[in-house]
């Protein structure tokens, strides 16, 4: 648990640029990812090598099965680059909770989540604002048309907590929790692991081998849920994109 | 939330309220994520997209017109093809026409020659008949005198005398052959 709560600082101690443990394995996450990309599309050529085929494979997962399908061809045009960025940088600070001595998602504290959801929140704002204009966006967010005039007095409400308030935040909660639970479990499945083997006395012991299977199960479903929790988020940003900028609900 | 709460009096934060640094080593990353996105990495996806793509378009449109070129020539091939067998057809009709018209000629001509070389042999045979005709005469008038004068006994010297009773008997022979052609007409 303590983990999540204030670890000590490696450098620039005191400062606001403080880095700890989870922010170094947040940079080298991103440094990592960057670079396979950057190695991947540094010399692109029509006819690609197999590290521009992977690069471009990932690039197309996100601009086919988010950008294009949710957006269409124009929205999706326009906002590859932002859900690209926020795909692959999930991914890529979700997957450092599966490493060996990185053990720990970037994503598992609230920083990123929160940065990220404030990120997505000021996107869709901004495109329903661009594409509408301001008077029709919020009019269409709040009062939406083909309602009779009393249920506004319920709907209003209910949509402006919806998309103001509780859309950036669920994107941000969703994420950390969901990380900083894998995270907790694995830690319990291998902490219990390591009890059961060197401290436990007797039969206790074999319990170690439930609780490793355990952790070795959770381990896959880390990785899935590392990938899914970045499709996720990129997704419902997505949405909201698409969402703001629709003429009519 | 009671270890959390817990925990967070020891360390004086929380999981869920960010440290400065926390934010700003989420703010800083990501723009660069985002820099990068946005300046390297979707452009040089697209461009090598477009390229690809302009690369198959242009692949499609030859093929295309390689298909066309193609087209034509079968198209030209056959219509030489069609003039060749017309001109076949209209030298073998020509051939034809040619041949029966010798054959025609060559049948001409040799009935021509065989009526001439006909003609030839029925006036050799008239003028031999008639050589044949005149000598015999010549002959049987010396015969029949020299027989009538070894029946008579007497000599048939007067000339005059005798050319003309061979004369009569000639003309008795001929009127009686005449009869008998017209009999046998």
């Amino acid at each position: 648990m303590g983990e999540f709560l204030g670890l000590p600082a490696l450098f620039f101690e005191g400062t606001p640029f403080e880095i700890n443990r989870i922010i170094l394995v947040r940079l080298i996450a991103v440094a990592v990812m960057l670079l396979l990309f950057w190695l991947g599309l540094r010399k692109a050529r029509r006819v690609p090598t197999r590290g521009q085929s992977i690069a471009e494979m990932a690039m197309e997962f996100v601009k086919v099965q988010i950008a294009d399908q949710i957006l269409g061809e124009k929205f999706g045009r326009r906002y590859l680059p932002i859900l690209a960025s926020l795909f692959f940088g999930i991914i890529a600070m979700n997957l450092t909770g599966l490493i060996p001595f990185f053990n720990m998602a970037g994503t598992a504290i609230i920083g990123v989540p929160l940065t990220l959801g404030l990120f997505a929140y000021v996107v869709f704002i901004h495109a329903g604002i661009k594409e509408l204009g301001a008077r029709k966006f919020f009019k269409n967010s709040l009062l939406p048309s083909g309602v009779p005039v009393p249920i506004y007095l319920i709907l209003t409400p209910v949509e402006f907590l919806n998309i103001f308030i509780v859309r950036p935040l669920s994107l941000a909660l969703r994420l950390l929790l969901n990380m900083m639970v894998g995270h907790l479990l694995l830690v319990l499945c291998f902490a219990a692991t390591h009890f059961f083997f060197f401290t436990a006395d007797g039969w206790l012991s074999l319990f170690g081998v439930g609780t490793l299977l355990a952790g070795f199960i959770f381990t896959l479903v880390e990785l899935l849920v590392a990938a899914l929790q970045a499709y996720v988020f990129t997704l419902l940003t997505a949405v909201y994109i698409q969402q703001a900028v629709a003429e009519e609900h | 939330m009671t270890q959390i709460s817990m925990a967070a009096e020891e360390t004086g934060s929380n999981p869920f309220i960010p440290a400065d640094y926390d934010i700003i080593w989420s703010i800083i990353p990501f723009a660069i994520i985002l820099a990068v996105f946005w300046f390297f990495v979707v452009p040089t996806f697209r461009r090598i997209l477009d390229d690809r793509a302009a690369v198959i378009e242009g692949g499609i449109a030859k093929a295309e017109s390689a298909q066309a070129e193609a087209a034509e020539a079968l198209a030209a091939y056959n219509l030489q093809l069609a003039e060749g067998r017309a001109e076949a057809a209209r030298i073998r009709e020509t051939a034809r026409t040619e041949g029966a018209q010798i054959l025609a000629e060559l049948k001409e001509q040799a009935s021509v020659e065989s009526a001439r070389i006909l003609a030839n042999a029925q006036v050799l045979i008239e003028a031999e008949r008639q050589a044949a005709l005149v000598s015999l005469r010549a002959e049987v008038g010396s015969l029949a005198i020299d027989l009538a004068s070894g029946v008579i006994g007497a000599s048939m010297s007067d000339d005059a005398q005798a050319s003309a009773i061979v004369d009569r008997f000639l003309a008795e022979l001929e009127s009686s052959e005449n009869s008998n052609d017209q009999a046998k007409a």
